[in-house]
């Protein structure tokens, strides 16, 4: 997965702020999932039209003491995690403002 | 989820808010404990603001009830507002007004699943409980329309004397329609304190042979095996009766709010001060989130004190305390133990007490695998609970 691509919070979930971690629940299946804090990080910063590269580098580079390239790794690997579940939703190009969740940081 | 619970009982989160928006209704239920006048259900725009609230005081599970939710014509802005808000929407309904419209509506708006109120499989029993004539037809329509959309059905199939035995064939009705199916042989007083409904509910012998029947319990003799030794172990009696009050509670069509919807204990109205306020300052709340399984008098005794799950608000619900007040809450859930008056648990029974019902959470836990990074690196790391 290339770091230009964009992802988007899929509009078919549930998903709420429990203290640090993120509580998303999957529209397809009802399963519950648990982002710990910084892969909630990255979950609010899918906003469909900021690319992964400059979300990796402005929301996690610029929090935590992390090797660039781990990150990237570690957050492509996340996405292609989430994607696979019908969670976050993944395109080559910014999704429209309709296609995104509006599940902020509540 | 049960660690998600615990994180949100430390933190002090409602997790989960049952919301009824109406008590109107089009059937006229005889074991229903509703007033179905309208006394000033809160308008669209309270609700759309308390749900702002009730999402910033981070609740995630959301139940839209009543009352018949479709009464309401601002019902789908409603539930509209509620998923911008990305909450976790189940529905409860009797379905008898869900046509193929509303059903693609709600598809689309994603909410999490329909509860539907079905009480025989035969339609002339149900009908006669509901006072609505072809409601049993409309109700199965509905349950169909909203299957055909993809979404989840869980049928309500609550019990009393008219239609005790149908259970099973309920169930294998469920099935066919791919629905789920829940019983529940509990009847509740009326909310102005009346006990005249209790007189539906299914008696001792009917209650003891359901919960022993293995389609319901699985394997009776081990669902049924009194727990060793002679009394509840101490960690036991320190651990909550409910999660009423610790992390979810109710709001009615009026605003006020209650530990739960069998819990009649007034602990504010959402009219008059801020939600989040009334559920982390309310005395009510407080002296709710005193009580532990030591204070339900009979259970605080009962070899099944670990392990029941027991009602302290249906208790003060039983009628001699309709409204109660604190400071005498805790008493009154200490004086009359946590559940309904019934025959003492047989040796070796489980305890037949109302509002002790099978309780069974499956729960499977996914890791994915090679998901943790290595030490030093970050650790972008989920877990799945399904």
């Amino acid at each position: 997965m290339s770091g230009k691509r964009f992802v988007a919070r899929s509009t078919r979930v549930a998903a709420r702020m429990i203290g640090d971690e993120t509580m998303i629940m999957s529209g397809a299946d009802s399963s519950l999932f648990s982002l710990n804090a910084t892969a909630s990080v990255l979950w609010h910063a899918a906003d469909g039209v900021t690319p992964i590269a400059a979300i990796v580098e402005r929301e996690i580079c610029s929090r935590f003491d992390v090797d660039p390239d781990v990150a990237m790794r570690d957050a492509i690997e996340l996405i292609d995690a989430l994607a696979s579940h019908g969670i976050l939703q993944v395109a080559d190009a910014p999704f429209a403002a309709t296609d995104v969740a509006a599940e902020g940081k509540r | 989820m049960r660690e998600m619970g615990a994180k949100a009982l430390r933190l002090g989160i409602p997790l989960s808010v049952h919301l009824d928006l109406t008590y109107r209704c089009n059937e006229r239920c005889v074991h229903c404990y509703l007033d179905h006048d309208d006394h000033g259900e809160m308008t669209l725009a309270e609700i759309t603001a308390l749900l702002d609230q009730l999402a910033e005081a981070g609740v995630f599970f959301l139940i839209l009830s009543g009352g018949e939710i479709f009464l309401r014509p601002d019902l789908f802005t409603i539930v509209e507002h509620a998923r911008k808000l990305s909450f976790s929407v189940k529905l409860k309904t009797n379905a008898v007004m869900i046509r193929r419209t509303k059903a693609e509506r709600l598809a689309a708006l994603g909410v999490d699943s329909v509860q539907v109120s079905v009480y025989s499989h035969r339609a002339e029993v149900h009908d006669s409980i509901t006072k609505l004539p072809g409601s049993f037809r409309r109700t199965v329509e509905g349950i169909r329309l909203l299957r055909e959309n993809g979404i989840r059905v869980s049928i309500a199939n609550v019990l009393m004397k008219g239609n005790a035995g149908d259970h099973r064939d309920v169930r294998a009705f469920a099935a066919s329609l791919g629905a789920d199916c829940t019983v529940d042989p509990t009847i509740t007083p009326m909310m102005d304190g009346s006990r005249s409904v209790l007189d539906l509910n299914i008696d001792a012998q009917a209650l003891r042979d359901l919960m022993r029947d293995p389609t319901l319990v699985g394997d009776v003799d081990a669902y049924c095996a009194p727990p060793a030794g002679p009394l509840a172990d101490q960690d036991a009696l320190e651990t909550l009766p409910c999660s009423a009050g610790h992390t979810a509670c109710y709001i009615s069509p009026y605003g006020d709010v209650y530990p739960c919807v069998q819990f009649p204990l007034p602990c504010g109205n959402v009219r008059r001060a801020p939600f989040q306020e009334i559920w982390r300052d309310s005395p009510q709340f407080k002296d709710v989130r005193s009580i532990t399984v030591h204070d339900l008098n009979g259970c605080s005794t009962c070899v099944h004190g670990g392990s029941c799950s027991r009602c302290p608000g249906a208790r003060v619900h039983g009628g001699r305390h309709a409204r109660p007040v604190t400071p005498g809450l805790r008493e009154i859930v200490r004086a009359h133990g946590g559940g309904f008056a019934q025959p003492a648990p047989e040796e070796g029974s489980r305890c037949t007490a109302r509002s002790c019902r099978p309780s069974r959470v499956a729960r499977r836990r996914i890791e994915i695998p090679g998901f943790l990074a290595e030490p030093g690196a970050l650790k972008l790391r989920i877990a799945a609970i399904s």
